[in-house]
């Protein structure tokens, strides 16, 4: 059934076609006339039946069955109640044989496997599960990879109470018989996953399981390396093997044991204090019970929790709290000390931190900052290093890695000894180098200080994008991630991207550091939860299309994203959340490039009544602006108070647009690298 | 030869025919066969009382007379060595093959022509389970497909890659060469291998191919089934060229799968080999062939003048008249009918060594038919042949259930050499009943000494032997003059292909111009063909 070429549908006999679908059109007719008058008579259902025999396709031939199924059962045990169970018996197989052959016309009918659950999911009678599962036989023996059919066993076995592991069994059957199966492979991580959970029987030492799987899955792809069912299972243990069960945090900001300075500007400008938890996976339950505070001044009532995820979701990667009128506790001499404690995920997390005025104020100017336009080309600066020190992100990640990460560590570097030895008789397999950069990143991931492997890897991404081209965006975006978390490795390798911005003249709570990661070919964002302190970022001269995951990056001042490939302002969502960005730089970007963008419903918007029509928008609509075409860029701008915005270069830039831009941000003084009025 | 009392012959009439056939092995059987269906007037004859001749399946007491008579003419069956042990009982219920080890493949045009004929609706078969190889004085299985090559435990994980792109070669190979490509790259990514390889020796291919020594003997002795040590160069006495191996590679692969039922490449007739003959003899008499046993030819006559063949004289007394005659290779042919043509001169070894074991246990288990191939080297250092060996079981009806039959065979030249092998590859398989009382005191020993000895032993305990024999059949080569053909002894190989394509030979020489049982000869029966062919 699979990797055969189909072949071409007989041509058939004009006559019988036309035949065929008159007779097709007056079955239909018909069962439309029964099912809007709800006759069910045995003579109705038997159309239905002809129908669906000739095409199953037909889901309201299948629902009005369902109907009929109901409503002649209903009639059954109001009447009669001795003949009750003889009864239902013969609908049910009635039924069921009808689905049967329409099975035979078509294995893959959704509407008749989803009939035959509906049947047996009522729990009427005692199925006949010998029946049910010779019929399985038969279907897998036909095509072993049925999709359909693995499902229809899945219901089977948990309506029959079939244990996990009888029906590991049978995956490994299947699998004996021909590994080159997705279905019987996946079934067999849904199932080892269960048993694993459950710590059954023979399934308490889970390395030694995976080892086992570790074991049969080389037999796979050394026997076929061109086979890609083995792969996927592969780097389901692959997951299992590097990535942690429990989700814990891997940082904060502030960061434990922080002495943040506080110019006295920042504390003039700002309200709000970010607090900000990254973990390993989505969590969701960040609230007033789980995070406790302990500090003279503030308590946990001060700050509520939000997530912050580009959809809706109740659960997320990065959690941000807000500490209202925090300047209001930081004069004193010995500043503001904070503890918080976080309880949620099994284990409790402390951070201190404490929060200064800083003494070497900014001579700054007065006013609101940002009366010159801010300039992007910072001088690298010898000092950078101090700060730094203070700020050690890198310490929870060191940390972690002392769980005894022994067996994951050996099994990873035994994996990837066999497949240096494999991608070195088979150079022009990229499943073998797929395989062996993935390892080689979990094995980085791991190990602490695990750095050893990052050269090696972007080499393997770069062979790969020449050998596998149709797949160069995922390997450009993998890519991307290794880069950023080479650079972001360590204090050192960060130091080479960090300059110190000279010129400008706002209010920072660090030393004014710019992170610089421009013309680095990067095409996704990641890592951001060793950047949480940036309030200076570089971006230009990548390849961006998406910024997925700045959202993190709360204190972010200044942010440049100019010549990227961002095409649509949706595609800006996740900086809609920054509220301390005054600069952002757009342009030469590709905004309004392409005419439909695909993205737009995955925003908030007023057409999915996920945002209200604003006072702006009203007042634009009166001057004329069609809003329908902006709202993006209106609710992005509304969110944001920028101070200096670029917009150059992109398509969507014309004058209307300026104005438009310059009645949504009132506070704006830079457009384009002019002053606004 | 004991006296018969004439009166008890039945007389035979016509008493002239267009062939007479006076043998009824596997050979002879097909060119009565063939010549019925076309249309000639066949007399075949034998002279024992039963059907097969030296391709027959005899019940244990009947093989053992069979093989060790003095009067099977000169020598056919020589050097046979019984075990002491008493026969098995109940002794007929063992079918023994003359023609064991021996196999079909699914493909083969044996099976082709079992199907053609009609032959199929007289015999069913059965599927060999697994296929072994003695390695490193153990039984692995051979990897002879992607899915047994996943499976198997013994190969490396470097070799399971190395083999499979082997295959994967060979595949390509095959499909281009059938879907008829000429090109030497194939195009859409398949590859054939150049001409140059074809016809070199495929075990320096299979060394071009980097397989390491294990794989190699895989390949060459377990799967392209040779019988020499080809590692010899040029003393090696049949060289395999990669062409032969790569043909048989393919027989192989389209075997498997060719019948739904059948599990692997090969498939073993139920009552044993003897019916094969047997089967081609009822297509023959649904054509009109005559049969009469028990009935030997005493003398062949020959026309004065010419001194040609013109007919022979039975041993009932009776003349009858023929143009052509096909004789056992038992038959002393007179001198006077020489000097004869062999079919296919070669320098083939003049023996093969023989041996027949009977157990009461599997080799392997939950596995009943079982091929065994003992690559040269594997048994003994200067070992040069193969040993092939198969085990057979009661599903095939030729034992009691639960009992095994294992024959066994290499090529010999010398035939004491021949029958150590055979010796040296039982010893490997099975514990000799002679020795229990030994074996129980060595376990009792253990038993004191240490816990974990006798398990470990247990898991090795091999088949025990209840009866076994060995001996040495001579290898004689068909031949053929104007009107008189010899038929061919079974061959060392395992199977019938050089059997049959002498055959044709054969029959290509007495009929030439004749169709050899052309594809409708059995056009009534066609529709079930498939079923019928196909083991149950």
């Amino acid at each position: 059934m699979h990797g055969r070429p189909r072949k071409a549908t007989k041509q058939e006999d004009p006559a019988a076609a036309a035949a065929k679908s008159a007779r097709l059109r007056e079955l239909q007719s018909q069962l439309l006339h029964f099912h809007h008058n709800r006759i069910y008579t045995k003579e109705a259902v038997s159309v239905s039946s002809k129908l669906l025999e000739i095409n199953p396709e037909i889901y309201t031939g299948w629902n009005y069955r369902k109907l009929a199924f109901q409503h002649n059962l209903k009639e059954v045990s109001d009447t009669d109640t001795d003949t009750d169970t003889e009864t239902i018996k013969s609908a049910i197989e009635d039924e069921l044989r009808m689905v049967e052959v329409a099975l035979r016309r078509n294995p893959k009918s959704y509407g008749a496997w989803y009939h035959r659950k509906w049947i047996l999911g009522q729990k009427l009678v005692l199925a006949n599960f010998d029946h049910e599962f010779r019929l399985l036989d038969m279907l897998l023996k036909a095509d072993a990879r049925n999709f359909h059919g693995w499902n229809y066993r899945r219901f089977i076995a948990r309506l029959k109470d079939v244990s996990e592991e009888e029906e590991l069994k049978f995956t490994m059957d299947m699998i004996n018989t021909n590994f080159s199966n997705y279905s019987a492979w996946h079934n067999r991580s849904m199932l080892l996953s269960k048993l694993l959970r459950k710590k059954a029987k023979g399934f308490h030492e889970e390395e030694s399981i995976l080892s086992d799987e570790f074991e049969l899955v080389r037999q796979a792809l050394f026997t076929d390396p061109s086979d890609q069912s083995g792969w996927f299972y592969h780097l389901w243990l692959l997951d299992q093997t590097s990535t942690p069960h429990k989700p814990h945090l891997v940082s904060s900001w502030p960061s434990d044991k922080l002495n943040i300075e506080i110019s006295a500007q920042f504390k003039e400008k700002c309200e709000r204090f970010p607090i900000i938890f990254c973990f390993n996976q989505q969590v969701d339950g960040v609230n007033l019970a789980t995070v406790t505070i302990n500090s003279k001044l503030v308590s946990s009532e001060h700050i509520t929790w939000k997530p912050l995820s580009a959809n809706n979701s109740r659960k997320s990667k990065i959690w941000v709290g807000f500490l209202e009128n925090f300047n209001k506790y930081c004069d004193n001499s010995e500043g503001l000390s904070v503890e918080i404690s976080v309880h949620c995920c099994e284990s409790i997390v402390h951070s201190e931190f404490v929060m200064k005025l800083s003494h070497m104020d900014h001579q700054g100017k007065n006013g609101d900052g940002f009366e010159e336009l801010f300039l992007w080309d910072c001088p690298k600066s010898q000092e950078i290093n101090p700060y730094l020190v203070s700020y050690d992100p890198w310490r929870l990640r060191v940390e972690r890695v002392e769980e005894d990460a022994k067996w994951h560590l050996d099994t990873l570097s035994a994996e990837i000894a066999l497949f240096k030895e494999m991608s070195e008789c088979d150079e022009d397999s990229k499943f073998v180098k797929l395989t062996l950069t993935r390892l080689l990143g979990a094995h980085n991931s791991i190990k602490s200080g695990g750095s050893a492997y990052f050269e090696e890897i972007l080499k393997l991404y770069d062979d790969l994008i020449k050998l596998d081209a149709p797949h160069y965006r995922y390997y450009r975006d993998e890519r991307s991630l290794v880069l950023l978390d080479q650079m972001t490795s360590s204090k050192d390798s960060l130091v080479e991207y960090c300059s110190r911005c000279e010129n400008s003249s706002f209010s920072c709570i660090n030393p004014q550091l710019c992170i610089n990661f421009s013309g680095l070919n990067l095409t996704r964002i990641g890592f951001v939860e060793r950047l949480l302190w940036v309030q200076i970022l570089d971006l230009s001269h990548n390849n961006l299309t998406s910024l997925l995951g700045l959202e993190a990056l709360q204190l972010l001042v200044c942010l440049n994203l100019s010549h990227n490939q961002i095409m649509s302002f949706t595609a800006l969502e996740p900086i809609k959340s920054l509220q301390s960005l005054k600069v952002l730089d757009l342009s030469f970007n590709e905004i309004g490039s392409h005419p439909v963008d695909t993205t737009r419903y995955l925003c908030s918007s007023p057409l999915s009544h996920s945002c209200n029509v604003t006072e702006t928008m009203e007042e634009l609509a009166r001057e004329n602006i069609k809003i329908g075409d902006f709202w993006e860029a209106i609710l992005l701008f509304e969110s944001l108070q920028l101070a200096q915005l670029d917009m150059q270069g992109n398509p969507v830039t014309n004058e209307r647009f300026r104005v438009l831009v310059e009645k949504v941000i009132p506070c704006l003084k830079w457009l384009d690298g002019k002053p606004v009025r | 030869m004991a006296e018969i009392p004439t009166s008890d012959y039945p007389t035979i009439d016509p008493t002239s025919f267009d062939l007479i056939v006076s043998s009824t092995g596997l050979s002879a059987s097909l060119l009565a066969a063939a010549a019925s269906v076309a249309g000639k007037s066949v007399l075949h004859l034998d002279s024992n009382p039963f059907y097969g001749s030296h391709f027959s399946s005899l019940p244990l007491p009947s093989f053992l007379s069979y093989i060790s008579s003095p009067s099977s003419p000169p020598n056919l069956y020589s050097d046979v060595e019984a075990s002491s042990q008493s026969l098995p009982e109940p002794s007929r219920s063992y079918l023994v093959d003359l023609v064991g080890p021996r196999l079909l493949y699914c493909s083969d045009e044996t099976v082709d022509l079992l199907l053609r004929s009609g032959a199929s609706h007289h015999v069913e078969f059965k599927s060999v389970d697994s296929s072994l190889v003695y390695w490193d004085g153990k039984l692995c299985s051979v990897p002879d497909s992607r899915q047994a090559i996943f499976k198997d435990k013994s190969l490396g994980l470097t070799e399971k890659s190395q083999m499979m792109k082997f295959f994967k070669l060979v595949q390509s190979h095959i499909s281009l060469t059938r879907s008829g490509t000429t090109t030497e790259s194939g195009e859409e990514g398949g590859v054939m291998i150049p001409e140059e390889d074809l016809e070199m020796p495929f075990v320096e291919f299979l060394k071009k191919q980097r397989l390491p020594p294990k794989i190699r003997a895989l390949v060459l002795y377990a799967i392209a089934m040779a019988d020499y040590e080809q590692d010899n160069g040029d003393s090696c006495k049949i060289v395999v060229s990669t062409r032969e191996g790569i043909e048989t590679i393919s027989l192989y692969t389209s075997s498997i799968g060719r019948f739904a039922n059948a599990v692997g490449a090969f498939i073993y007739p139920m009552y044993g080999h003897g019916e094969l003959p047997q089967a081609f003899c009822r297509c023959a008499a649904v054509k009109g062939a005559l049969y009469v046993l028990r009935m030997p030819v005493i003398d062949i006559l020959t026309d004065k003048e010419s001194n040609k063949y013109i007919g022979v004289r039975l041993a009932s007394g009776q003349e009858i008249f023929s143009s052509k005659l096909v004789l056992d290779p038992s038959y002393q042919i007179p001198a006077s009918l020489s000097p004869r043509e062999t079919v296919v001169s070669s320098n083939l070894s003049s023996y093969v060594a023989k041996g027949v074991c009977i157990t009461d246990r599997s080799l392997e288990p939950n596995s009943a038919n079982i091929l065994l191939v003992f690559p040269p080297k594997s048994l003994h250092q200067e070992q040069s042949t193969a040993v092939r060996a198969l085990q057979i079981s009661g599903n095939v009806a030729v034992c009691p259930s639960g009992f095994f039959i294992v024959h066994l065979s290499t090529p010999c030249e010398d035939a004491a050499l021949g029958k150590e092998y055979i010796n040296s590859a039982m010893k490997a398989l099975f514990n000799s009943r002679e020795l229990p009382a030994e074996s129980v005191q060595a376990q009792t020993k253990e038993e004191g000494e240490s816990v974990e000895a006798p398990t470990q032993e247990e898991g090795e305990t091999k088949p025990t032997l209840l009866w076994s024999c060995a001996f040495v059949q001579e290898l004689r080569e068909a031949s053929y003059d104007g009107a008189v053909s010899i038929c061919p002894m079974p061959d060392a190989n395992l199977d019938f292909r050089n059997i049959l394509s002498t055959t044709r030979k054969l029959f290509q020489n007495m009929y030439p111009g004749e169709e050899f049982i052309p594809q409708n000869s059995a056009a009534d029966n066609i529709d079930d063909d498939a079923d019928e062919g196909s083991p149950e």
